[in-house]
């Protein structure tokens, strides 16, 4: 199943690629690919924005604004003015 | 906390009793636990259970399964021996955990457990002390003498945990530290789940305990493949699945909150119907205002239940779009039910009902695992105006609908 296209904020700069592809092991919807001595994107609308990728990636080649994708948690974010975060406590709506 | 007050750390000092304890043979396989080669004695499931730490305690970060116990005990023993089986309560903990609020207090104590017999060559798993999340792991590694170290992700799974950064690169240093694990290993192997990547970097793991972190499947299931292919997992193993029963076993955990706000929903409809210019009028009320009770319902159900079930033969990406057809759907048929309605109370349920379910839909992109931020950010920007539009224009056909049936009588 894919969401919605062209909204994913996911960058990749194949400059700074090292071609250590944990990129490509920690993504759980295969948006990265090994391209030869490199890594790849492969449908940047797959991207849930996790941020897996850029949180192992030593060499800052990749970026993403990475968040909850939760509408309870960004109307409470919203309502209380804080950060959304994906609280799972018994009276919030489940997000795990 | 003193080891009085509590089980855990009286416990913890009676392992560590019986580790000082000269001893002899390795544990037999049938009664390994009593063994006193054990580096730790074996709690039989049923001791976990009763333990501070067991499921459905109310024990937060300040219980005795947090770390400010652990002072006057060493935190390199092993909390416990464990195997693969589930027992009946963890069957019926894990059922629990998916129908209430339950899973909030199901936890394990952090720290580092034993499987089998494992040595200075077997692999060293990682889990979240989320009890459901450490019974899968242990279930899918039946038979392996393995180390699993629990890292303390409050109680919640790691994948939640990660994006939280409980399950995260300085927890898995402390602990890896802090139960002095590389001294009984003769590799530098760590397996992490690869959804914990979202919270770990292995890059600074390797720097902060000296070992390496091999990022395993996306399931539990398959992690005896995943060891098997050379610590390598193959794109089926990466790839996170939200198949039917995924969606409708997440269902019911978007349905709870919903129920609440229903009640009250049903209640003012009741009363709102009861209402005439001679009073409270009770047979108005169940025959006016139950079929849109139990339109109410149906909304519901479109928006919690039928859409998560069916979402991905319902047309369009966006949740609210989905979850609007599938209200609009539920609500043309319970109008088609009803017979004869009034116009104004038509317009309201094609108004009214579609929105809710829109609403409650969009609630699950919390429980997907495809859903993003930006997405559901643009969901929000464009759907909100339109609820609080259509919530005023509801309220609005309603009360034009009352005004105007008094003024005919």
């Amino acid at each position: 199943m894919k969401y919605l296209k062209d909204v994913a904020t996911l960058k990749f700069d194949r400059d700074k690629c090292t071609g250590c592809f944990l990129c490509v092991y920690v993504c759980p919807h295969g948006v990265f690919t090994e391209d030869g001595r490199k890594a790849a994107i492969t449908d940047v609308d797959l991207c849930m924005e996790c941020g897996a990728c850029m949180k192992n990636c030593a060499f800052d080649a990749i970026e993403v604004q990475t968040g909850v994708g939760c509408a309870s948690a960004l109307i409470n974010a919203i309502l209380t003015g804080g950060e959304p975060s994906c609280d799972c406590s018994d009276n919030s709506s489940s997000c795990c | 906390m003193t080891p009085e007050s509590g089980g855990c750390p009286s416990k913890e000092k009676e392992a560590t009793k019986n580790k000082s304890e000269k001893c002899c043979e390795p544990a037999k396989e049938a009664n390994k636990g009593e063994s006193c080669c054990s580096p730790a004695p074996l709690q039989k499931e049923e001791e976990t259970k009763s333990s501070c730490c067991a499921p459905g305690s109310e024990d937060d970060g300040d219980s005795c399964c947090s770390d400010t116990t652990n002072e006057t005990f060493s935190t390199s023993d092993i909390i416990d021996r464990v195997d693969g089986e589930w027992s009946l309560s963890d069957y019926w903990g894990a059922f629990k955990c998916r129908v209430s609020g339950f899973r909030n207090s199901y936890k394990v104590k952090p720290g580092l457990y034993a499987i089998g017999k494992p040595d200075g060559n077997s692999d060293v798993m990682v889990s979240a002390n989320y009890k459901l999340s450490f019974d899968h792991l242990r279930r899918a590694i039946k038979g392996m003498d393995a180390w699993i170290l629990v890292l303390d992700t409050k109680g919640i799974n790691v994948w939640c945990a990660a994006g939280k950064g409980t399950f995260g690169t300085a927890e898995l240093i402390k602990r890896v530290n802090e139960t002095d694990i590389k001294s009984r290993l003769n590799h530098k192997r760590l397996i992490v789940p690869q959804l914990g990547a979202v919270g770990v970097a292995a890059h600074e793991v390797i720097k902060g305990t000296g070992l390496k972190v091999h990022y395993g499947p996306v399931f539990a299931r398959d992690i005896k493949a995943f060891i098997k292919a050379g610590y390598k997992s193959n794109k089926v193993m990466r790839k996170i699945t939200f198949g039917w029963f995924d969606r409708l076993v997440l269902a019911p955990m978007e349905m709870r909150p919903a129920m609440k706000h229903f009640f009250w929903y049903a209640a003012i409809i009741m009363v709102f119907f009861s209402i005439g210019p001679e009073g409270i009028d009770f047979s108005a009320a169940i025959s006016s205002g139950l079929p849109f009770v139990f339109t109410g319902m149906a909304s519901l159900l479109a928006g919690s239940l039928l859409t998560p079930v069916m979402l991905p033969y319902i047309p369009f990406k966006a949740f609210t779009i989905k979850g609007w057809l599938a209200g609009l759907a539920a609500t043309i048929v319970c109008i088609k039910l009803m017979g004869d309605v009034a116009l104004l109370l038509m317009i309201f349920s094609l108004i009214f009902f579609p929105l809710v379910s829109s609403y409650l839909a969009l609630q699950f992109t919390g429980s997907t695992t495809y859903t993003n931020m930006s997405g559901v950010n643009k969901e929000l920007r464009l759907s909100l105006p339109l609820y609080k539009w259509g919530g005023i224009m509801s309220i609005i056909l309603l009360i034009t609908f009352k005004i105007n049936q008094w003024w005919l009588i």
